[in-house]
Formats: structure tokens, C-alpha cells, sequence
């Protein structure tokens, strides 16, 4: 079996994010692994000990998304590529999942690919649909639970968790699917992985190489904004608890949100 | 010409579609196409066109009695072919990004996500959507002779229904049979008794401050009364008190209502980052530091357990209940 996870870095979650006067995106601490890809790396690493077989993470992005491989590769993954190309600088979705199936058809041999839900910078949640549609595979989003895989068989069954409930689906493989934070527990690096991590050498594969053109991009960012003040200071109500809760409601009646 | 992929549910247009829709017939962009797939949806193409439809694609079929991707993505296609729309609008749920992101591949189409607002300048799309988590805003714009965008829900208003309204209904025959088709819904769970929390207009969410699974009952109590969706932080998600469907925040549901009520929260960044574009946020909050009071319009410093059920007593009243 063969499972490949896509992955890049985000900025930290609890970073303070903004836009400056140029309209540059900046942030204030380091990128880390997208929160989301922790689940992702997590699975892959864990089917392969279940099942045996190779684990490959990879990124369509620059220099700085080999620490998300890195990390990756620390927690488990056999090997890790990152593919990069000038012709990607500026790159809308399509190109970038034109690139990462390609990648995938150059490995080869791949059973499953597995995304993390969307980027929490970019958050467009479109790679997973659109890399298994020109892949030609099957494509199952908002996973909870792998509940069944047989790479010989080659079936999988999972859990979806859709906006009305939980959908019990199984396809075939190979397959695309994109995993929920409910899946696992994350796994982090040991010293020793991170060690092995810092002297892999990971492979840049350019669009040359997979044999691809992804045309021109068909989306654009015009401007970031900082969003836009929240109101005033906060209205604080006080007073014994029936007191402070009439106050509360008849404002928010008053307001008409209820 | 604008399609719009409806979705639908127990036999009702979905709230996002109804949003989605409404949206489409105020883009002065042509005549408006509802694409509604399934079996036995004549009552939802009915629904289509009171919500603001002029002309409905329909595809029934066993097939299509599920959402599957590989089925519905085919006849998105299929139909973007056939009638060569100008753009193509869907919910931002999970099955209209999966319909949506699918179909922008085999369409080689732009596709906008999850936008909060939307709008044609020189022929083309221009959305503005949240990104890094929420923390800023950015304008894109799509090009193309084909131009795609998935709507958050609540972003938009839809049309009152206005039950005079039919049209034209065109048949799509479905493009893959049973056995073309690689996968297969086994069962379906309905969220039972709750309001699902992407479409809630009011959440009343509980955190670590509720001290334990049962400490929800308070909170559930108010939730009831205003017939709001229960929310949780990812703390009590962690301890196991409630289940992860109920998570707002960054690793769980981006939400809208337009009233939020935090109990026992702490209003870290990464809950914020699911709830800071609700209209008003109340916090009750023992703690007058807590960061949740630097987002709220309105809050109480106090014991939780004292004034939330105080809270729903005053509401009780109220709306006579
Ligand atoms: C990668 C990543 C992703 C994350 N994603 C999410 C996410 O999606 N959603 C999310 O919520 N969090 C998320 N978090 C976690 C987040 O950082 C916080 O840890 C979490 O939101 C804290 O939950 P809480 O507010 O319930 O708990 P706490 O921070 O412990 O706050 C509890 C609050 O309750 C108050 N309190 C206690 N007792 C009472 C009482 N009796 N009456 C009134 N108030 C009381 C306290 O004063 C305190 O402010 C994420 C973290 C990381 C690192
Ligand atoms: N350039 C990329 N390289 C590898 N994986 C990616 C890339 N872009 C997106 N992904 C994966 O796609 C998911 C969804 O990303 P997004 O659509 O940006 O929210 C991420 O969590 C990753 O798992």
C-alpha cells in the first residue's frame, strides 16, 4: 500500500495575523505545519503501521513548506517531495491541483491520498475535489473515521460528518478523502525523528518533470483587508442573576436578534 | 445565464440553497437555473422556483437518491456543457464544495469559496472571503467564460417565497449508471433534535467553564428556549463532554448566527476564529479578563451556573413559553 499526504506550513494559529499598509500579509511567529495536516500525517503514519507499506508526504509549494515534510517525515512518513515550479508563483487552485495530481501519477502506485480538511490560511477547501477529479478517482471530504480500509481488496469505508449528520460511505480505491480533526490524536516528532527529519533530502520535482502546463490562473487575490473593527467597548449588565438576566434580554429582544 | 446547484434535505430546498438562490437573482447575471438532482424532487424544483429560479435542470433518478460526488459532479458537467452558463453558484457545505470543487477540474473553471460577499464587475465574479482563519479579509476575483463561487451560509438573504412563480423544467438524464459509480452511502444518521449549527440564526455555546458533560444542561436548557444550535469549544470536545459535530472554532464549524452566546468560554483565538462574524456575542464569563469580553457586545461577569438559567427564566417569560 501506498498512502501520500499533502501538507504545507500556515501561520500559527494563535499567531497575530495582518495586513500592512502595503496590503502584505504578515504575522507574527513562525509558520508551523497547517493545524489540519496534523490529523492528515497522523493517518497516513497510523495506516501504515496497521497495513504495512510506504507513507510519502508532499507539498506543491516553496522552500519554506519543506518544514510541514519535515515534520512529516519526523513523525513517521518514509519519504517526502515537494514540487515547485516558477510557472506556480501566483498560482490559483487549479494549477496548484493540476501539479499535486500530477505528482501523484508520477509515484505511481498510490492507494490513497489523504488531505487535511482546508489550509487555515487559504481555506478553500478545493484541492481534495478537484486533485481527485483529475486524478479520476473517488473524492471523500469531511471524514471522521476511516471504519474499514482493505488495501488488497482495495475498498475503504468511512464516516462522514455532512451539515445534517453522519453519512456511512464506502468506495473504492484509490481514493482521495480529506480528514476531520475528530479522527485521531495527533501524533508529534521525538528527538529522534526530528534528527532523521533534519537530514533528509527531499526531491523538487518542476512541472518539466511531471510533464505537465497548468495554463493560467483563473482566480486572483486583488487586496487583503484587516477586518474591520468590532463596535464599541463590551455593555456589561451586573446586578443579582434575575436582575442582569432581564437587562440581558430585553436588549437582546430590544435588538431584535431574537 | 447562472446556475445555481441546489441541495435539499427531508424534502426541503436547504437553507444555503435558498440563500444561494436569492443571491443569483440579484446579480443581474441572466437568467437564473436552478440544477436540483436526486429522486422524487418535483417538490423541490417546485421550491426552486418560490425561492427565485426562472428555469430548472432536474435529474431524478435512483442513482441521485443519495449525494455521492462522483454522480452529481458528472451532470454539473454535463449541464455547464450542455447550456454553457456564464457562472455557477453553490452552498459553501460539505457537498457543495465537493460538487463545486469537482466540477471547476472538469470544467477548468475558476472557483471562488466560501465568499461573504458577491458581486459581477466587468463580467466577472468579485467575492470578498475570510482567510487565515478568519483574522483578514481578501477580495478575489474570477476570469473566464465560466466563473464558480461556493456562498457561506448565512451570508446571504434569500427571497420570500412567492408561490406563484413556475418555469420551464428541463431533464438531464444521469450521466453514470449504478455500476460506473465507485461508491456507496450505506447509512445515514440524522442529527437528531438539534439545530444544525452552520444554519442557526442563535448558538448558545458552552465551555470548559461547564465543568463537566452534565454542566451542558444548563446551557442546552437556554439553547432550547431560543431555539438555538448548541455550541461547544474545543476544550470540553477534548474532554469528551460533548461531541466534535457541535465544535465552533478554527478546527471545527465556521459559524454565523446573529447572536452568539458564550458560556464558560475563554474566547481563545482559535474559537474566535469560528464565531467572530456572529451579529452579537454575549459572554458570561466568571472572569472579567477573559479575552471573550474584548470580542463581546454584551456580557455578564459571573458564575454561569447562576445566570444562565436566569437567563432562560427571562427568556421563558418573555416569549411566553
Ligand atoms: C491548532 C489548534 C486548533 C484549535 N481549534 C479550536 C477550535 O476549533 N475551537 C476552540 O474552541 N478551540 C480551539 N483550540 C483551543 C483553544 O486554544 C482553547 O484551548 C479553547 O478554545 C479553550 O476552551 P474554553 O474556552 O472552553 O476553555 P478555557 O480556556 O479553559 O476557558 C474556560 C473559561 O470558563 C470560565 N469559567 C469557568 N467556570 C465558570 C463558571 N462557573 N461560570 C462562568 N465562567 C466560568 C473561565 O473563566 C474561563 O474563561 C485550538 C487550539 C489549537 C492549538
Ligand atoms: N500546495 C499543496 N501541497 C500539498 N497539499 C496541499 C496543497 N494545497 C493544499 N493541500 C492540501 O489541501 C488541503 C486543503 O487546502 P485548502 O483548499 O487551501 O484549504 C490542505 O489541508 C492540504 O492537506
Amino acid at each position: 500500500m501506498h498512502v501520500v499526504v499533502c501538507t504545507k506550513v500556515t501561520p500559527d494559529t494563535a499567531a497575530k495575523v495582518s495586513v500592512n499598509d502595503a496590503g502584505v500579509v504578515g504575522w507574527s511567529e513562525a509558520p508551523v505545519i497547517n493545524p489540519w495536516d496534523e490529523y492528515a500525517v497522523t493517518e497516513a503514519v497510523l495506516l501504515k503501521g496497521d497495513h504495512g507499506g510506504q507513507a510519502t508526504v508532499m507539498t506543491v509549494g516553496k522552500q519554506e513548506h519543506e518544514e510541514a515534510l519535515k515534520q512529516g517525515l519526523a513523525i513517521g512518513c518514509d519519504q517526502a517531495i515537494r514540487v515547485w515550479d516558477d510557472a506556480l508563483e501566483g498560482h490559483d487552485n487549479l494549477q496548484y491541483s493540476k501539479a499535486a495530481a500530477a505528482a501523484i501519477e508520477k509515484l505511481g502506485d498510490v492507494d490513497l491520498v489523504i488531505f487535511g480538511k482546508e489550509f487555515a490560511d487559504t481555506q478553500t477547501d478545493q484541492y481534495v475535489y478537484q486533485v481527485a477529479r483529475k486524478l479520476g478517482w473517488t473524492s471523500l471530504g469531511a471524514v471522521a473515521k476511516i471504519l474499514e480500509i482493505d488495501f488488497n481488496a482495495s475498498t475503504i469505508k468511512v464516516e462522514r460528518l455532512l451539515e445534517q449528520g453522519k453519512a456511512v460511505v464506502s468506495a473504492k480505491l484509490p481514493a482521495v478523502i480529506a480528514v476531520l480533526k475528530d479522527i485521531n490524536e495527533p501524533k508529534y516528532p521525538s528527538f529522534m525523528g526530528i534528527r532523521k527529519a533534519a537530514k533528509a533530502e527531499i526531491p523538487v520535482w518542476n512541472l518539466g518533470e511531471l510533464g505537465i502546463d497548468v495554463g493560467e490562473p483563473k482566480t486572483k487575490v486583488a487586496q487583503y483587508k484587516n477586518l474591520p473593527v468590532r463596535g464599541s467597548q463590551v455593555q456589561l449588565f451586573d446586578g443579582t442573576p434575575e436582575e442582569a438576566a432581564a437587562k440581558l434580554a430585553d436588549k437582546l429582544i430590544e435588538e431584535k436578534v431574537i | 445565464m447562472i446556475f445555481v446547484w441546489t441541495e435539499h434535505f427531508d424534502d426541503k430546498l436547504a437553507q444555503a440553497s435558498r440563500e444561494a438562490l436569492g443571491k443569483a437573482t440579484k446579480l443581474g447575471a441572466g437568467e437564473v437555473v436552478a440544477l436540483v438532482f436526486g429522486e422524487n424532487v418535483d417538490d423541490i424544483v417546485k421550491q426552486s422556483f418560490h425561492y427565485g429560479a426562472d428555469k430548472v435542470i432536474k435529474a431524478d433518478d435512483a442513482t441521485l437518491a443519495n449525494f455521492r460526488a462522483e454522480p452529481y459532479v458528472a451532470l454539473l458537467v454535463k449541464a455547464a456543457q450542455e447550456h454553457n452558463p456564464n457562472y455557477i453558484l453553490a452552498a459553501s457545505t460539505a457537498r457543495g464544495r465537493e460538487v463545486m470543487g469537482g466540477a471547476s477540474m472538469d470544467l477548468d473553471a475558476g472557483l471562488i469559496s466560501d465568499v461573504n460577499e458577491l458581486e459581477i464587475e466587468g463580467g466577472n465574479l468579485k467575492a470578498v472571503r475570510p482567510v487565515y482563519s478568519g483574522k483578514v479579509l481578501a477580495t478575489e476575483t474570477a476570469s473566464g467564460d465560466l466563473q464558480m463561487a461556493t456562498l457561506r451560509s448565512r451570508a446571504f438573504t434569500p427571497n420570500e417565497p412567492d408561490e406563484s412563480r413556475s418555469g420551464e423544467v428541463i431533464e438531464l438524464a444521469p450521466v453514470l449508471s449504478e455500476a460506473d459509480i465507485t461508491s456507496k452511502v450505506e447509512s445515514f444518521e440524522e442529527a437528531k433534535g438539534s439545530v444544525s449549527l452552520t444554519d442557526a440564526a442563535i448558538i448558545v455555546s458552552g465551555g470548559r467553564g461547564v465543568g463537566g458533560p452534565d454542566g451542558f444542561d444548563p446551557v442546552r436548557e437556554l439553547a432550547e428556549v431560543l431555539g438555538a444550535a448548541l455550541g461547544a469549544s474545543r476544550a470540553t470536545v477534548d474532554a469528551g463532554w460533548i461531541p466534535y459535530e457541535h465544535q465552533v472554532g478554527q478546527t471545527g464549524k465556521v459559524v454565523s448566527p446573529d447572536l452568539y452566546i458564550a458560556a464558560g468560554i475563554s474566547g481563545a483565538i482559535q474559537h474566535q476564529a469560528g464565531m467572530r462574524t456572529a451579529k452579537v456575542i454575549v459572554a458570561i464569563n466568571k472572569d472579567p479578563e477573559a479575552p471573550i469580553f474584548g470580542l463581546a457586545t454584551y456580557g455578564i461577569v459571573g458564575d454561569l451556573f447562576q445566570y444562565v438559567p436566569a437567563l432562560t427564566k427571562a427568556f421563558k417569560e418573555r416569549l411566553g413559553k
